[in-house]
């Protein structure tokens, strides 16, 4: 199905199940431990050997030799899987650095063995009993060292610069300025199941049971990295124990399993330990933000620039935190910029809105610096802001600065872009009404609760929703239920429950006649879970496949399609009503489609707004920082489950707490590795940290994002929180603290004296 | 984790015998810490003597007025005796400051006085730690050193002590009984149970080969009002940056010991001397000679500024 126009009228419409805040369809597996992850298939894979992935013990340079011969002595070990017996191995396309290194070593823990052998303990013991001898060569780990040699280099969301009429000129001119400089650590996705797979030859024919977001994506790096057909390689990934972005492409994990599968003649099944889910896989990669705004004595932004620099290894990819800064607010003249450095620490990639996330740290501090200086109310200062076009691409009169006349030249046509939907205003007046912002105190430092000083604080929240095709087979069995198949995952956000939802809706029965069976490459290829794309995108898919199975079963009962109405288990139109399940009485009807989408979201620029409300308590004396109360405010398009969406937005909202106060993955500039690689020491927020969260979504539907008329929402949900929390300490303490995370050590020399 | 055999013990005396007879064995209890360690190989025995059966779970009245802890007296049963909230309240906030709930239901008094330190670089094998292999280098002290020692410390090692209940254990002189492998019993004074890293970080306390901890002994109750303040990044779950602990009398006098400044419990009695003087005084004795790096230099406002937190709390 090709959705190239606006949405009408559907069947989803109807919000009979679709738009219902029902429990997860999933859940009762999993609270009874009935939901079988990666690692624990034994129901498939009865007789799997267990594979320990050793990293390399330094950061760069080569492997003189592994000496294997007292492991391979040891008690159960089945095999021993170097690069030396390997094979030859490819790169994946989206992987940075080998999945298996040897010789030569691109980063700490990079995975140099696994160690197959009856038991978990005998393949870890074994792991440790090999004797490897290194050259190690001195590399660079330090971001700021880096900056002078960064490079441009593209993000997700567009070129690397982006330049509006002359920025330059028009901050010089501004009479009311900023120009600060904040960072952004790196980070973990700290999910809670590690990457873990179990992998299974039947001849050249591989099966991996594994936790990934992208099954084809999957497939595709798993067949390029062996060497194999992509038609022999077959992923299933049912349930994920959390991914945040993470498990978005193959790691090490899946490939050595299968190799050490290989090598033992039996299944294998592989799990990263802590330690390498850190300095093995993919993180966050911390950021060096400059930001320039320039405004008018009223509060107009006339001139706003934004420059961020961030590493990664050769090869790899900058973080693309200018990217809400092309859209969020207006102002005339402007400009973004992107640098890479090149480090060798581990890869880094996508977590959790990937730009937006640490951009809108900086920005959102920013903003609240800016309406500090103009004297303007905060939510005051971004409503008089806002705009109903993306003012990157807004067309401009034309400038005299040669420079600034090549960058639009550049640029694609110089028209309006409107936002699909917009409600950015409406979430802050909304929020302010329940969290009794009329009640802040701007100057700060000024309330105090017994030991505690108290301050709130706001910030946007801002995520692009991204649309990509998606497919899906939905058959109606012989007993009138029906089966939804695509390889779609659900990593925790209920996506087996809102792809349920759907279908009963389209097929008018009730959620419980539903199968929802995902995450197995022999099923359609959907969009897979990232980016808070899935949501919209699989569930659009299923409505493209449901719109040919009602077309199907309407020829079989004889209706004219177009009149035909699906509603409790029947088929009717006009004064004639026949069982659904009378359609599929010779047999199953299967249909499968895709929806794909044509140039709306070229013509409009469909993007979810928010707002974040946080109030703080820090401790007078020590400076610790507690989080008192939490409220965010969200227009994302149609909410398909208000309950598991909730959950995905309370979930963010804790994860952007971990990232305003106290994850950081600490770099050890001599030896360049993340030395807190356990969570004992890279702490994520616990129950005590998180005591009140409150959330509203707006009335929304988008019918440029799909029939759904839904956006994405998970990522929405993270982005702008810390910086709402950095706000919030600055005015209950009067420290502002620019650099991430806002810790207890960064204020106590500037509050004032106890007694 | 390395191939290991392992008894169950009968009596604490041959407990100690089996571990003075077996090389390299080690007695087994909640098992909080040194199960990871094996995992990770930071420990190696190769004997486990498992200590749980014998039957050293009980809290009793001394003569003296004071409290004789079984060794194996679980930390959430310590926490939650009566006699010790109300006359050693002070280590039972200590031990509720501490790990979570299921960490408390399992481990032990002495095993708690036994953990080792949190330091990544004890944690990680790749890298230098002369506590963990003797002569290899300290990694922390040119890296990641934001948790680490301010006072005491040596150019060998400048790991923290990570207990909270042993800082409360050091403010109510506590003294630690054990056992030998010739039956012979002896009183150690808390204040020489724990070491400074000197020279040898590895030897962390006074103990000898195959020595048992039997129990431990608090004194008379002090009186006085009891605080534990932990200063930490989350608010649950986490290591002490600084703890706090002190009893405070009414005329102002009292005691003070701090954690996560040094490699044991910190407290210097000359020190409290000062009390009523203020916090400011308290600190500078107490933390004289401290030197800090430049990551974690915050601490010695931390500690002046929570000490005077909790004494103007004792104040009223």
């Amino acid at each position: 199905m090709k959705f190239d126009a606006p949405a009408t009228t559907n069947p989803i419409d109807q919000l009979k199940v679709v738009g219902q805040p029902v429990d997860r369809i999933d859940g009762p597996l999993k609270t009874t431990g009935t939901a079988r992850y990666a690692y624990e298939r034994h129901d498939a894979v009865p007789n799997a050997a267990y594979g320990y992935v050793v990293g390399s013990a330094i950061a760069k340079g080569r492997i003189k030799s592994i000496d294997v011969a007292a492991a391979k002595a040891a008690l159960g070990v089945l095999a021993i899987v170097t690069a030396e017996n390997a094979g030859k191995l490819e790169k994946g396309r989206l992987n940075t650095a080998k999945l298996l290194g040897g010789p030569e070593i691109q980063h700490y823990h990079q995975a140099i063995a696994v160690v197959v052998a009856e038991t978990f303990e005998q393949a870890r013991d074994a792991g440790q009993m090999l004797r490897v001898d290194y050259d190690r060569e001195q590399g660079s780990f330090d971001l700021r060292g880096g900056m002078d040699t960064a490079k441009p280099a593209g993000i997700t969301a567009g070129p690397p610069d982006t330049a509006v009429g002359n920025f330059g000129s028009a901050f010089a001119a501004a009479p009311v300025q900023l120009d600060e400089t904040y960072t952004t650590p790196d980070e973990s996705h700290a999910m809670m199941e590690p990457h873990a797979s179990t992998a299974a030859w039947d001849g050249d024919k591989l099966t991996i049971w594994t936790s990934n977001q992208m099954i084809a994506w999957g497939v595709g790096e798993v067949a390029k990295t062996l060497n194999m057909p992509k038609e022999n390689v077959r992923l299933i990934s049912p349930f994920v124990g959390g991914g945040f972005g993470a498990k978005l492409f193959v790691r090490s994990d899946a490939i050595l399993a299968a190799l050490g599968a290989r090598a033992a003649g039996r299944p294998v099944k592989v799990t990263l330990q802590r330690a390498l889910v850190i300095n093995n896989t993919t993180h966050r990669p911390a950021t060096i933000q400059r930001i320039r705004i320039g405004t008018t004595r009223d509060g107009k932004i006339t001139a706003v620039g934004h420059e961020s620099w961030s590493g990664d290894l050769t090869g790899g990819k900058p973080d693309g935190a200018v990217s809400q800064t092309r859209m969020l607010y207006a102002g005339a003249d402007r400009m973004t910029a992107t640098r890479l450095a090149a480090l060798d620490l581990p890869e880094s990639n996508a977590m959790r809105a990937p730009g937006e996330a640490t951009g809108m740290m900086a920005l959102e501090i920013a903003m609240d610096e800016m309406a500090e200086r103009l004297g303007m109310d905060p939510i005051e200062f971004r409503i008089l802001n806002d705009t109903q076009v993306v003012p990157d691409v807004a067309s401009k009169p034309p400038s005299q600065d040669p420079q600034a006349i090549n960058n639009r030249e550049a640029q694609s046509p110089s028209k309006d872009k409107p936002f699909s939907q917009r409600q950015l205003v409406q979430c802050f007046r909304t929020g302010a009404e329940r969290f009794g912002w009329d009640k802040r105190i701007a100057q700060p430092g000024q309330v105090r609760d017994g030991r505690w000083l108290v301050g709130i604080g706001v910030a946007s929240a801002f995520r692009n929703n991204q649309l990509t095709k998606s497919a899906a087979r939905v058959r109606l069995e012989t007993d009138g239920t029906v089966t939804v198949e695509t390889d779609m995952t659900d990593i925790g956000t209920g996506s087996y429950t809102i792809i349920g939802q759907t279908a009963a809706e389209m097929m008018g029965v009730p959620l419980q006649k539903v199968a929802v069976r995902l995450g197995d490459s022999s099923f359609p290829i959907s969009s897979g879970s990232g980016g808070q794309w899935g949501g919209n995108n699989s569930t659009a898919g299923v409505y493209a496949a449901c719109v040919k199975l009602r077309e199907m079963v309407a020829q079989k009962l004889g209706f004219n399609s177009a009149e035909a109405a699906f509603s409790d288990g029947e088929v009717r139109a006009g004064n004639r009503a026949v069982p659904l399940a009378d359609a599929a009485r010779d047999g199953s009807l299967s249909a499968e489609d895709a929806i794909e989408y044509g140039d709306l979201d070229k013509k409009f620029q469909q993007s979810t707004f928010g707002a974040h409300f946080v109030e703080v308590v820090v401790d007078a004396a020590t400076a610790e920082i507690r989080v008192r109360r939490m409220l965010a405010v969200c227009a994302a398009g149609r909410i398909l489950n208000p309950k598991t969406a909730r959950s995905q937005v309370i979930g963010a909202m804790t994860m952007g707490v971990g990232a305003a106060l106290m994850e950081e993955l600490v770099v050890d500039k001599r030896v360049g590795f993340f030395v807190n690689h356990d969570l004992a020491s890279y702490e994520v927020p616990v129950h005590a940290d998180i005591p009140h969260q409150d959330m509203i979504f707006l009335d929304e539907t988008d019918p440029m994002s799909s029939p759904m008329k839904a956006k994405g929402v998970a990522e929405l949900g993270i982005c702008g929180v810390a910086a709402a929390v950095a706000n919030a300490v600055y005015n209950a303490t009067g420290v502002r603290v620019r650099d991430y995370p806002v810790t207890l050590d960064k204020l106590i020399a500037k509050l004032p004296a106890v007694g | 984790m390395k191939p290991f055999t392992y008894e169950r013990a009968n009596s604490p005396a041959q407990a100690a015998a089996s571990a003075s007879r077996v090389d390299g064995a080690k007695f087994v209890a909640g098992g909080t810490n040194l199960l990871d360690l094996m995992k990770l190989q930071i420990e190696t025995p190769k004997h486990l003597i498992d200590v749980n059966g014998l039957g050293l779970d009980k809290i009793e009245e001394t003569a003296e007025g004071g409290l004789r802890i079984g060794a194996l007296v679980r930390n959430t049963d310590l926490a939650s005796d009566k006699r010790v909230r109300k006359d050693f309240a002070v280590l039972s906030r200590a031990l509720v400051a501490g790990a979570n709930g299921q960490l408390r239901n399992q481990a032990t008094t002495a095993g708690n006085l036994l953990q080792r330190t949190r330091c990544p670089y004890f944690y990680d094998t790749n890298q230098p730690c002369n506590k963990r292999q003797p002569g290899s280098g300290c990694g922390a002290l040119q890296g990641f050193n934001r948790s680490h020692a301010i006072v005491g410390a040596s150019d060998a090692c400048i790991a923290v002590h990570p207990s909270d209940m042993a800082v409360a254990m050091r403010l109510l002189d506590a003294k630690v009984e054990t056992v030998r492998a010739d039956g012979a019993v002896r009183s150690i004074p808390i204040a020489d149970f724990h070491r400074l890293p000197g020279d040898t970080p590895q030897v962390e306390t006074a103990l000898g080969a195959g020595e048992l901890i039997t129990s431990v002994t608090l004194p008379k109750p002090l009186g006085g009002a009891h605080f534990y303040r932990k200063v930490r990044d989350r608010a649950s779950f986490a290591f002490a940056l600084v703890s706090v602990a002190a009893v405070v009398q009414r005329d102002g006098s009292g005691r003070v010991a701090l954690g996560g400044v040094a490699h044991k419990p910190w407290r210097v009695e000359a020190a409290e001397q000062k009390m009523p003087q203020g916090a400011k005084a308290v600190t500078a004795e107490l933390l004289a000679g401290a030197k800090p790096t430049e990551q974690n230099a915050f601490k010695v406002a931390v500690v002046e500024r929570t000490l005077g937190a909790v004494l103007a709390e004792a104040k009223g």
